[in-house]
């Protein structure tokens, strides 16, 4: 009870804070709002991996396939009826827990490398499929017209910011929530061994396709922002290799066991992404998610929690 | 004492491709029986308990349990049920403690939960001499204690029907012994159990009845000395 009462004060103070700088001009730069909506992003598309991922032990190379349909189904609702964000952001969730529940269907009896696979092929199918639809831009890409201000931040992005740090706190939340509930422990068993799950009374199918609609909800939400983010979609920059790439890499550097993981993996890469790309070169992102991860899957495969862990926590 | 029939097998056949493992065989196993099921490597024991346990579910024939056809339903419903297995080679959740494989298999197959979840994990653990375990991270249990834990973790489920496979492969004399006590403790407790086993003195001292399986046929079913004697479960082991 008291760690509840903890994070949620934690939780709390953070979108204090967050209130607090994206309605003061504390921080006058606007770079700084532009690459801390991109950590948040990670924050939100990290730990929605990580659900599959590191609860359940299934690896999702298609997390860009859902974070672009989020983003598309924004442009969607744009193009049909000028969406607001917040009516966007719960319908590119709902559109992508919806997939997710597909490929859960289509793929769930899948496992390992070839369930990798399977995710992997949906990304590409979505995003051939978006190059041939005419109405959301095809290949050449859709515009969207992001509004210069919103009241009381200011300047929209400082808006945006905000808004992705709610939904980080709420992924963030709702990943805390099933570590400890009854379903993440189910999730951990499935992890584990899947037909001893099953033996002991745990529903592992629907368990996983919860799983997956949970995990492409929050995909999807932290696709809806992006067109506004950017103001010009089109399916290379959607369905970069850099999310999927970036989804794994973060939760494994961070540690795959605790929610805390894939913020730590995604405050720090995504932070070390962000003063590559004004310091060196955006070419670089990829480069340094490579290395890093390479460092951590060798010298460090329980990630940074599992350091910690071995080194300062109790050995059970 | 062993009561009405719990389990009915009526023309139980498995096929993996061209291979037939199981061939139309027909068993009951009665409440609060202890059934040995033997036979050969390859003669189709395994396949027998996957199809009775549901980890199979591509069989012909019927599995009835308390009189109701099993059908297709999956593994988890049939742990509901009452019918409970455990592994020839351990499955523990490894990366979890030897108390939490008990109390998410409480959780799951008997739907308790908070204190009353935690109570009969811990009476499972003192049942099975684990207690000291408890906390330990069951990937780094040893042979014996892992084997225990598969007999908790069947037990925690708080079986009706106890599929035992093999508990008792690589185990010194002593440890055989040890599990034993074990099963005859949870048998006298009204759990019926069908233990799979190749150490034939485990199996004549713990069987009231024996059923013997040969290239997925049933070749002999009877009371321990009776089956032993018989010629076709000789040929089996010894070939003619």
């Amino acid at each position: 009870m008291a760690g509840m009462r903890r994070f949620w004060i934690g939780a709390g103070l953070v979108i204090a804070a967050g209130l607090l700088l994206s309605t003061t001009d504390i921080i006058a730069n606007s770079f700084w709002f532009f690459a801390a909506y991109v950590v948040l992003q990670y924050v939100v598309l990290a730990t929605a991996w990580n659900i599959m991922g590191g609860y359940m032990g299934y690896v999702n190379f298609g997390s860009a396939g859902f974070f672009a349909i989020g983003a598309y189904t924004a442009i969607v609702l744009y193009n049909l009826i000028k969406a607001p964000l917040l009516v966007m952001i719960p319908i590119s969730g709902i559109v992508c827990g919806l997939m997710g529940l597909g490929m859960g269907y289509l793929t769930l009896r899948l496992r390992g490398v070839y369930f990798a696979i399977g995710t992997l092929a949906l990304a590409v199918v979505l995003e051939t499929l978006m190059v041939n639809w005419d109405y959301v831009g095809g290949a050449t890409g859709a515009y969207v017209i992001r509004p210069r201000t919103m009241e009381p931040f200011g300047d929209y992005v400082k808006f945006l910011t905000f808004v992705m740090l709610v939904l980080a706190v709420a992924a963030v939340a709702a990943a805390r929530w099933i570590e400890r509930a009854k379903f993440g422990r189910g999730l951990h068993a499935i992890r584990d061994d899947e037909l001893a799950a099953e033996c002991t009374g745990i529903p592992t199918l629907r368990l996983k396709l919860v799983a997956t609609t949970l995990s492409g909800f929050l995909m999807g939400v932290a696709g809806a922002p992006f067109p506004l983010y950017v103001g010009y979609v089109e399916p290379v920059s959607a369905f970069n290799l850099a999310y999927a790439v970036n989804a794994i890499a973060m939760p494994m550097i961070g540690g795959t066991t605790m929610w805390a993981g894939p913020v730590i993996g995604a405050v720090l890469l995504g932070t070390a992404q962000q003063i590559a790309n004004v310091t060196i070169s955006s070419e670089l992102n990829l480069l340094i998610v490579g290395l890093v991860l390479v460092l951590f899957v060798t010298l460090a495969p329980e990630g940074i929690i599992g350091l910690v862990r071995k080194y300062f926590g109790r050995d059970r | 004492m062993t009561g009405e029939t719990i389990l009915e097998v009526r023309d139980l056949t498995m096929r993996f491709g061209g291979f037939v493992a199981l061939d139309s065989v027909d068993a009951e196993v009665r409440e609060g029986e202890r059934l040995g099921l033997i036979g050969p490597n390859g003669s189709g024991k395994t396949t027998m308990i996957n199809c009775i346990s549901g980890a199979l579910g591509n069989y012909t024939g019927t599995v009835r349990f308390r009189g109701r056809d099993l059908g297709r339903s999956k593994p988890h419903r049939r742990t509901r049920l009452g019918i409970v297995r455990s592994f020839q080679i351990p499955r523990p959740f490894k990366s979890q403690t030897v108390r939490e494989n008990l109390a998410i298999t409480i959780e799951y197959a008997t739907g308790a939960a908070g204190a009353e979840r935690d109570d009969r994990a811990e009476a499972v653990l003192q049942s099975m001499g684990l207690g000291p375990r408890a906390d330990a991270i069951s990937a780094g249990l040893t042979q014996i204690e892992m084997r225990k834990l598969e007999l908790a973790r069947a037990l925690a489920a708080r079986p009706q029907l106890l599929i035992s496979d093999e508990a008792m492969a690589g185990l010194s004399s002593g440890e055989v012994d040890e599990l034993l006590e074990i099963l005859f403790r949870l048998n006298e407790d009204g759990v019926t159990i069908i233990m799979i086993e190749h150490i034939m003195r485990a199996v004549m001292r713990f069987s009231e009845r024996i059923v013997v399986l040969d290239a997925g046929k049933k070749i002999a079913d009877g009371d321990p000395d009776t089956v032993v004697a018989d010629p076709a479960v000789e040929r089996a082991y010894l070939g003619d």
